[in-house]
């Protein structure tokens, strides 16, 4: 019944239909803006509505596709199969190249109606140009989909089955991270449009940082999570575990998550002191320009391979030039309009403003050796004809020192006053991190293994008492405690998310410090063996044979003894998925959040008895995701503050006079 | 199901490359590899040379694989390299004579930490690089935003000497 309205027909329809709307909301609130036309400028939030609509009716009718097994469409004939578990048959529809884009299309649109919806109290003209510069993008790429990747191609004659997914694509981590992940990339067309916008403009101004700043807090916090929930899943799929590799895969989304988190604070300077406006508006671009490159580049293999990109030559060409029209559009237009932007506030470099810019100078180098080493290979083997590879020992012992004193400035930033700091007050209120961060760097001194994690250690709690000292600070920790929950409340949200995640970013560093001390043994064992890993007694119990829905498999039995206490039991195993003939190993993980025992079942080896075990035991490798989470909820936090959601007035101040604390002041004075 | 002899490694390397290539379709951000649970005969049995075997291992790439390890990977050549690095620090090879027996078999491509020469100058530099010209970029930019204070006029010279004097009419 649904598949007889919501058909591939309609489907393709709809998302020709959304092109032309998307080229509409592109042109017409252009020219209204230009000639100062308010109906054509107003047009701008219908198109940005009923192109959305109409990608909605698209993925429906793809999604709806899948869901009933309709093989007769090619994409679903390659990517599905009638066992697939209705979950995957449904979250398979962005597992390939085609369903992905549409995908893309979808989050661009979403953003579009987005601004419309919650874009009421900006500007006219200003708020035409973004949703316009959102409409233009969106367009190029639902012309890429149209005509190099349509999902709802048809199959002819239909098979009767399709050729499945993956076994190793059917996980519950993979089928949620791409439109998490998505939508962090896809997100930062927002500040993107908006700084396109202003550069039409030719203005810059408080109200359009203040504007920028909560899409971009938006879009990082689903980017850090989307990161966070694919290197989890490399830790609890692949098996070694290891979380992140410095894939060029992973690289590609870590360098909009470094360009976006500077973004994401250079706009508060843009936001609160009016400086720093051109360099904003350039992170901006540079931020969405990385996302684009992030999910297309890294699709065609051009990364990995410069001859893989001959693959699919139409594909190619058409992404290289729809990237080099938006990229190139961009900054070309930033070099012509960039000198018209008038510069901003003066500030002394020891300031909260200083600090900032320290924040940018680190992050965007960090970016800096991550791009050059990503993109080093490729260029070696065009250029000099040379193969090279740049792999993890490079970027552990380039970047990763980078981010030593980025670390280190985090802590006392927020602590800083803005425009004038001074050193003495600073120190005061760092005594108790700093005394804290030194007893753990001479304990780790004492106890850790090896130079970095010992400064990891020390820099993850410097991190997190400095968030600590810094919401204390605000809020007056010394005064009436019986009004303290109060005044917490009264703080500006903003102020507690920014210290929540920076908390979380030394969680982060914490648990990567943990896991630099993970020790692991591979032995083979016979049931009745016991092994010693990292102080712990296992003992392999058994292993035998269980079937699954679509698999069978051979699970083995571990028991975890810590002194003679039982602490866990383990079942790692081994699938075999006979239709496609594919085993994949699944991991058996006990954690008590303070490090996880971890057992990987190898080869078995009936011939002797035996099985070849890998075990594990992680110290705090929860943090690094736990922190990560607390990064995407801090950023959550601050979204809910008031002040910075959309188009608010502030008449809080009135109210909270009787209860003046430091925090209220604070607050009022930013 | 009866008891069953598990795949070899280099067979379980290709459908993972197979999950690449759909990931890399898909645009995921995450890396799909090979993981080898590798036969524990295959490790030295000295602890300290095992361990320094795993370090070296660490450096050098699989060359089969998308960028992984020979520690890490699962496939049959990865598992030559992992014999060939241990027997030649069981034959008594320093780190360094093992790197360059690598290298000199199978070219640059097996270091996953280039070799710092005229070609991998930017690449190596670019830390350097990147904070002078961030650095640089900052300091102009602050000292361009920072106008001279113009010097007084002659009335208001006299406004402040007046005001210092305390005389504040």
């Amino acid at each position: 019944m649904l598949s007889a309205i919501l058909s591939p027909e309609l489907g393709r329809f709809a998302l020709a239909l959304s092109c032309c709307l998307a080229s509409m909301q592109f042109a017409l609130p252009l020219l209204g803006a230009a000639r100062r036309r308010p109906g054509l400028m107003r047009s701008a939030s219908g198109f940005a509505a009923a192109q959305l609509l109409a990608l909605v009716v698209a993925f429906a009718c793809l999604v709806v596709a899948a869901a009933t097994d309709d093989f007769s469409v090619a994409n679903v004939a390659e990517n599905s199969a009638v066992l697939k578990p209705m979950l995957y048959k449904i979250t398979g529809v962005w597992g390939n190249h085609e369903g992905s884009t549409l995908l893309w299309c979808l989050i661009l649109a979403a953003c579009g109606g987005a601004v419309a919806a919650f874009g009421r109290g900006l500007p006219d003209a200003l708020r035409a140009r973004v949703i316009a510069v959102l409409g233009g993008t969106a367009a190029g790429f639902e012309l890429f989909c149209l005509f190099t990747s349509d999902p709802f191609d048809r199959a002819w004659p239909a098979p009767p089955d399709g050729q499945g997914m993956n076994p190793l694509l059917q996980d519950p981590g993979l089928a949620f991270h791409p439109p998490i992940l998505y939508a962090g990339y896809v997100g930062f067309a927002v500040p993107f449009a908006f700084a396109v916008a202003a550069l039409l403009e030719g203005r810059v101004d408080a109200a359009w940082g203040r504007w920028v700043r909560p899409w971009t807090v938006a879009a990082w916090s689903f980017l850090s999570a989307g990161i966070a929930l694919g290197s989890w899943w490399s830790y609890y799929v692949l098996g070694w575990g290891g979380y992140w590799f410095w894939d060029p895969v992973e690289n590609a989304s870590l360098l909009p998550w470094l360009c976006g988190t500077a973004l994401l604070h250079s706009a508060i300077v843009v936001e609160k002191r009016e400086a720093l406006k051109i360099w904003t508006v350039l992170l901006a671009i540079a931020t969405f320009s990385l996302s684009l490159s992030g999910t297309f580049l890294v699709r065609s293999g051009i990364l990995n391979s410069v001859h893989s990109f001959a693959n699919d030559p139409a594909r190619g060409v058409f992404i290289l030039m729809l990237l080099a029209l938006v990229i190139g559009g961009s900054l070309a237009l930033f070099a012509w309009r960039a000198p018209v932007l008038a510069a901003g506030g003066l500030f002394a470099p020891f300031s909260r403003e200083g600090s900032l810019v320290l924040n940018n100078v680190l992050l965007c180098s960090v970016a800096a050796v991550v791009l050059t080493g990503t993109m080093y290979p490729p260029f070696m083997s065009l250029l000099r004809g040379q193969a090279i590879s740049v792999g993890a020992p490079f970027f552990n012992e380039t970047a990763v020192p980078l981010a030593v004193p980025l670390l280190a400035a985090m802590a006392a930033g927020p602590l800083l006053p803005w425009k004038r700091a001074r050193m003495r007050p600073l120190l005061r209120r760092l005594r108790v991190p700093g005394a804290l961060a030194a007893a753990v760097l001479a304990l780790g001194a004492w106890g850790l293994q090896g130079v970095m994690p010992v400064l990891a250690a020390a820099l993850g709690v410097w991190v997190i008492c400095g968030a600590v000292a810094d919401i204390a600070g605000r809020v007056g920790w010394r005064r009436d405690p019986r009004t303290l929950p109060r005044r917490l409340r009264l703080l500006p949200r903003a102020a507690l998310g920014a210290a929540l995640a920076h908390a979380g970013a030394g969680v982060s560093v914490l648990g990567l410090a943990g896991m630099s001390q993970a020790s692991h043994r591979i032995v083979e064992a016979r049931p009745g063996d016991s092994i010693t890993v990292g102080g712990d007694r296992w003992v392999l119990r058994g292993v035998a044979d269980v079937a699954g829905p679509n698999y069978d498999a051979r699970v083995a039995t571990l028991d975890v003894y810590r002194g003679h206490r039982l602490v866990a039991v383990l079942h790692p195993s081994r699938r075999h998925f006979p239709a496609q003939d594919q085993t994949t190993g699944e991991v058996a993980i006990h954690t008590n959040l303070i490090s996880d025992l971890y057992a990987v079942l190898g080869d078995e080896h009936p011939e002797r008895g035996t099985v070849v075990l890998r075990l594990h035991r992680n110290p705090l490798a929860p943090w690094i995701w736990l922190g990560a989470l607390l990064m995407a909820l801090g950023g959550a936090l601050s979204l809910s503050d008031r002040r910075i959601r959309v188009g608010a007035p502030t008449p809080a101040r009135s109210r909270s006079r009787e209860l003046r604390t430091p925090a209220l002041e604070a607050a009022a004075a930013e | 199901m009866t008891s069953r002899a598990g795949p070899s490694p280099g067979l379980l390397a290709s459908p993972r490359m197979v999950a690449l290539l759909a990931a890399l379709a898909a645009g995921l951000a995450m890396p799909m590899k090979a993981g080898a649970v590798s036969d524990p005969s295959e490790m030295l049995a000295d602890p300290a040379a095992e361990r320094r075997a795993e370090h070296i291992g660490s450096r050098l790439r699989c060359l089969v694989c998308q960028n992984e390890d020979i520690e890490d990977s699962g496939a049959d050549l990865a598992r030559d390299l992992r014999h060939a690095v241990r027997a030649r620090i069981a034959a008594g090879d320093s780190d360094r004579q093992v790197m360059d027996w690598m290298v000199a078999r199978y070219g640059q491509f097996i270091r996953l930490q280039p070799r710092l020469d005229t070609d991998t100058l930017l690449l190596w530099g670019m830390p350097a690089l990147a904070l002078l010209a961030g650095g640089g970029t900052a300091a102009l930019a602050a000292r361009r935003r920072r106008p001279a204070p113009s010097p007084l006029a002659a009335d208001e010279e006299e406004r402040v000497s007046r005001l210092l004097e305390g005389d504040p009419s």
